[in-house]
């Protein structure tokens, strides 16, 4: 559904600096696709270049980014190049940003932003009407509706979170891309939240890529994984078989610097 | 030597007023919290997720916040109160040192590195000239295997996480001290360079004799690197022992909740298969799902 085409992005127009080294990359239907690596790697940056946000000043200097979107039900597709993927937000492409209190606006209550992220032909017709539907949707996933009516510092970090990934669900896009979505949160609710977002996919069998630095998150959700380095993809396949027999160096040491419950210990290397 | 406990925590707790202009609800961050540090060097981790008091705890025994209840004494002496025995500043930062959780922010980005190590050993009076001080801080940085040569004249931006880290432990180190609180301090660092921070602790306790209190929400480093754990929730130890007990064979239930949900390789979380069996039908694309539930119904 997404083909990323030996593409360098990078940011600066005088002096370019590449953050994404001639990646190739298919983003398919129906599967949860993960970019792991860590600060600098690149992976943010190839994010950002997807989702078409070009305002930092991101520019993809040579390749292309295409997507086909096929509307559920209607059978209807929709071509566009990164460029043009702004008018598909919140309609065929959701983003699900890292840091909760940064996105939501402290002055607003939950539904109005909500309300006023969606596309106009959600926002068309009763209002009281859409808040149910919305509410009802909320609760699928265990959130009351008296979330609506909250100002976000009302509301935890993870709530918050949770509040936004089914906001990112509700208009029930074909590509949901999420960047280090759990990094800030506790193991428990980082848990709930990843489960809440396996479980939307299923539901929605749209495609889901989630970036994060935490192997383990991939180990557990992602179906193929893609391992970048230094701006580079250097191992990509089913994840599965990446964690069984790593081919890379890097993912190798990757791999084997987590240290495990079960695993040894440095007092008793004494 | 006196042969006292590095660390004393006696029944200490801090009460916050949540509301309210006068009085308000009280709200216990730490809540009759007890643990001791042997004579000999240990690490003792203090492991919870966030709101349950550890770093309020850490700040405690880093005197940068006063108990509402209980005593801490530090070799035997009171580190608050008024009586004569009372530790005073300066002693207590030779004793007791801080590593922090982000080195981005620790050192300010316009201030050469080095000058922190330089007035760190000064303001301690651990040297009397520049001179000195430079000594004494390419002696902290040989320990974690950087020298003064390599960050003279360097700004943090020069540096990498994993790196400033180091430079932070090599600060620490200076007033040779018995203790070092050390507040999340690898969870900015990468994966691929966390185990060689979280070895040098082990090397410095072993090496130097120095205590360590490694505050974490991270139970698997904790589990590699402590001698002891003490699980933290709602401001109050759960739970504490030799971390292969605890870890192995947790008792409380918060403790078997915190473990089933750190996501480790190679044991996938139940619950994603029941997502999976309820949509199975629905899976056209994960031919692994799909067979098994074909499986499981033929």
């Amino acid at each position: 559904m997404i083909k990323v085409d030996n593409v360098t992005v990078g940011y600066g127009t005088t002096a370019f600096v590449k953050a994404v080294d001639r990646v190739n990359l298919t983003i398919n239907d129906n599967e949860i696709l993960g970019i792991a690596g860590e600060s600098g790697s690149g992976k943010s940056t190839l994010m950002r270049a997807i989702y078409g946000d070009f305002s930092t000043g991101l520019r993809i200097a040579s390749g292309t980014i295409t997507g086909r979107f096929a509307r559920n039900g209607t059978g209807a597709v929709t071509e566009a190049e990164s460029h043009d993927f702004g008018q598909l937000w919140w309609d065929q492409i959701s983003y699900i940003p890292q840091g909760s209190m940064s996105v939501l606006n402290p002055l607003m209550k939950v539904e109005k932003q909500v309300v006023d992220g969606l596309p106009k032909r959600e926002r068309q017709g009763n209002r009281a009407e859409l808040r149910r539907r919305i509410a009802t949707f909320l609760e699928g996933f265990g959130l009351e509706e008296s979330v609506l009516d909250a100002f976000p510092h009302q509301l935890s970090g993870g709530m918050r979170q949770r509040v936004l990934v089914a906001i990112a669900a509700f208009v029930n896009p074909r590509l949901i891309l999420a960047d280090e979505p759990t990094t800030a949160l506790d193991v428990v609710v980082q848990k709930k939240i990843l489960l809440m977002m396996v479980e939307i996919q299923r539901r929605q069998r749209n495609s889901l890529v989630l970036v994060s630095h935490d192997l383990g998150v991939h180990y557990q959700i992602t179906d193929r994984l893609v391992v970048m380095y230094q701006g580079k993809i250097v191992e990509a396949g089913p994840t599965a078989g990446i964690f069984a027999n790593p081919q890379h160096e890097y993912t190798q040491t990757l791999i084997a610097s987590l240290p495990r419950i079960d695993g040894t210990r440095a007092e008793a290397r004494r | 030597m006196s042969g006292a406990p590095i660390l004393e925590v006696e029944r200490i707790g801090r009460i916050y007023r949540r509301g309210g202009i006068f009085g308000g609800k009280p709200f216990y961050a730490v809540d009759d919290v007890s643990f001791t540090l042997p004579e000999t060097p240990k690490v003792f981790s203090i492991v919870g997720e966030s709101g349950s008091g550890k770093t309020t705890l850490a700040r405690m025994v880093l005197r940068l916040v006063e108990p509402t209840d209980g005593t801490i004494r530090l070799m035997g002496r009171p580190l608050t109160g008024t009586s004569k025995e009372r530790i005073d500043n300066l002693e207590f930062r030779r004793l007791v040192q801080p590593i922090f959780q982000n080195p981005f922010e620790a050192f300010s980005a316009y201030l050469p590195i080095g000058t922190y190590l330089i007035r760190t050993a000064l303001n301690l009076k651990i040297a009397r000239s520049e001179a000195e001080a430079v000594e004494a801080a390419d002696a902290a940085l040989r320990s974690v295997g950087l020298s003064y040569e390599r960050i003279r004249g360097k700004y943090i931006r020069q540096f990498s996480g994993g790196e400033l880290q180091r430079i932070s432990v090599a600060r620490a180190l200076i007033p040779n001290p018995k203790l070092i609180v050390a507040d999340e301090p690898v969870s900015m660092v990468d994966a691929s360079l966390r185990m060689s921070i979280v070895n040098l602790f082990r090397q410095i306790v072993e090496e130097k004799g120095v205590s360590f209190i490694y505050i974490t929400h991270d139970l698997s480093t904790a589990y590699y690197l402590s001698d002891h754990v003490a699980i933290m929730n709602a401001g109050r130890v759960v739970e504490q022992g030799a971390p292969g007990d605890i870890l192995a064979y947790p008792s409380e239930a918060y403790t078997r909740e915190l473990m089933a949900a750190i996501p480790t390789i190679g044991a996938r979380w139940t619950e994603l298969d029941e997502i999976d069996r309820h949509y199975a039908h629905e899976r056209t694309r994960d031919g692994k799902s799909a067979d098994k539930h074909h499986q499981e119904h033929s």
